[in-house]
């Protein structure tokens, strides 16, 4: 079996947010979505105030309570851990968005455009009016992902395979690939470090690993 | 190095009024098809309270409707039963529409027809009751299958949407006394039992949310309580015990089920728009750096 994961290495993340304009620029997502952000919390009272960095977007849960809820089938896990929306089936009513745990989807009722009332060239050439009034969030760039696959690429090792997140980040925090493949970068990874999962306790089994320090003997 | 750092949750705005009424007239009109259904054997027409119930839940359909995105593809929301509680509600919401209308016709004799009809009128009503009954609770299931918001998700508030739409319907029969004919006493007594289960319910499903959800929760559930005890529970209970030992109890009665109306439909608003914040985030561990390799 495959399970496409990722895992964000908070000891490395600087929240310089790469990974956020790389994700828009592949996605073309209108202002205010962010299929992929990065959380910048404080941590601390003054004089003693840390930052920390936390990349966030959907969690490709194995248990998902948004495929759950969706009432049009709409949502779905695929067998490789992708958790992805037909937006050709979604009516929009964000039963989805309310059950997510993660904040993770968007919907967007209107064209909106980052500079002004008119869309940039790019904007007017890519604008995608399927996904207006729908649900919509990261789908781990499942078609590069597919098509790097197709080519006997692997994703995670592959640039042409990879989320374009992955392959933005300049300080090697993200890191995507195959959970189920022991020789893959984030088994090793997972296997090298402490790490953990966000709101594992609502049982959803996030696809979505936090390293925070190295696993010591 | 343990601690759990959090982002800040925020307030859910993907389902606004709308929504909320869907909640607010489903909730009232089945309860008012069990509390119609119930008054039957004593003489009360059915037409009235139906048709103020298959308007209600019609209403809060139609809100929906205009809140999703996609309105033309509506009839997706039939695709997934295995486990949507929003496709079961809409599957329900077929047959109840229907079988309600036809025990309103049957009850007005709009049809004529060559046999006595009040014996499927009741038997109509009845079926209507309890498809109600499961709409109400596919709503409450609605809400509790919503993880990302933590004062949903709080189990308890099952039974809160439930009990809240008895009272209501009770409520609702109560105010009909004023246009069709004075209820029987037996509804003042169920409504007495009901608002203090309501009561409770509520009650228990506060303790709950504030040992679990987001503090701002907590806060806005906490700011509508003590009205909702005054106006819905006590004020409501003395006019139900006045309408119980008076000899004209019209207007008392109605006095109460106004009151247990305004104020379940002012609790399930405030469920549904004001303490919906979502679950925010939380790391339990900060990131060690400056060690080799990190």
């Amino acid at each position: 079996m495959t399970r496409h994961v990722m895992v964000a290495d908070l000891r490395r993340c600087i929240g310089c947010q790469t990974c956020t304009a790389a994700c828009k620029q592949a996605n073309a997502t209108p202002p205010g979505v962010q299929w992929r952000r990065v959380l910048d919390l404080e941590v601390g009272e003054y004089p003693n105030v840390r930052r920390v960095f936390v990349p966030t977007g959907c969690q490709h849960c194995a248990d998902p309570p948004c495929e759950k809820v969706c009432p049009t089938t709409a949502t779905r896990r695929r067998p490789d851990g992708i958790v992805e929306i037909r937006y050709d089936l979604c009516i929009g009513c964000s039963a989805c968005m309310l059950a997510c745990p993660y904040d993770a989807r968007y919907k967007t009722e209107r064209r909106e455009y980052g500079f002004g009332e008119k869309p940039t060239e790019d904007e007017a050439m890519r604008a995608d009016d399927s996904l207006l009034g729908v649900a919509t969030k990261c789908n781990f760039c499942a078609d590069t992902v597919d098509a790097g696959v197709a080519r006997g690429l692997t994703p995670g090792e592959d640039p042409e395979a990879t989320p374009a997140c992955v392959n933005s980040c300049i300080s090697g925090a993200l890191v995507f690939g195959d959970i189920d493949d022991p020789k893959s970068g984030v088994s090793k990874l997972l296997d090298e470090n402490k790490h953990f999962r966000m709101h594992e306790d609502l049982g959803t089994d996030p696809g979505f690993y936090y390293v925070w320090d190295q696993d010591l003997p | 190095m343990t601690a759990t750092v959090r982002g800040a949750p925020r307030l859910q705005r993907s389902w606004d009024s709308r929504a909320a009424c869907n909640f607010i007239c489903g909730g009232a009109g089945t309860g008012l098809l069990l509390a119609a259904a119930a008054a039957l054997p004593s003489g009360w027409p059915y037409a009235p309270a139906g048709v103020l119930a298959f308007a209600l839940i019609g209403f809060g359909l139609w809100m929906v409707w205009l809140e999703i995105g996609r309105p033309l593809r509506a009839l997706n929301v039939f695709f997934h039963p295995q486990t949507s509680w929003m496709t079961r509600e809409a599957l329900l919401a077929l047959p109840l529409l229907i079988i309600v209308g036809a025990a309103i016709l049957l009850d007005q004799r709009i049809v004529p027809l060559p046999f006595k009809t009040h014996g499927t009128v009741i038997d109509l009503a009845w079926a209507g009751a309890v498809l109600g009954l499961a709409f109400l609770y596919c709503q409450a299931r609605i809400l509790t299958a919503s993880k990302g918001v933590p004062a949903w998700r709080e189990p308890s508030l099952q039974s809160v949407i439930v009990i809240t739409g008895i009272t209501e319907g009770l409520g609702l029969l109560l105010l009909l006394g004023l246009a069709v004919a004075t209820p029987p006493s037996w509804v003042f007594a169920a409504g007495l039992v009901a608002l203090a289960a309501r009561a409770g319910a509520w009650e228990y499903y506060r303790r709950r949310v504030a040992a679990g959800a987001p503090a701002t929760a907590t806060a806005a559930l906490n700011r509508i309580s003590s009205p909702v005890h005054l106006l819905g529970h006590v004020l409501a209970a003395v006019l139900l015990i006045v309408a119980l030992i008076t000899p004209t109890p019209v207007l008392p009665a109605a006095g109460a089920g106004l009151a247990l109306v305004a104020v379940g439909a002012w609790l399930k608003f405030t469920v549904v728009t004001r303490a919906a914040f979502t679950q925010g985030f939380a790391i339990p561990f900060l990131p060690v750096r400056g060690r080799a390799g990190s």
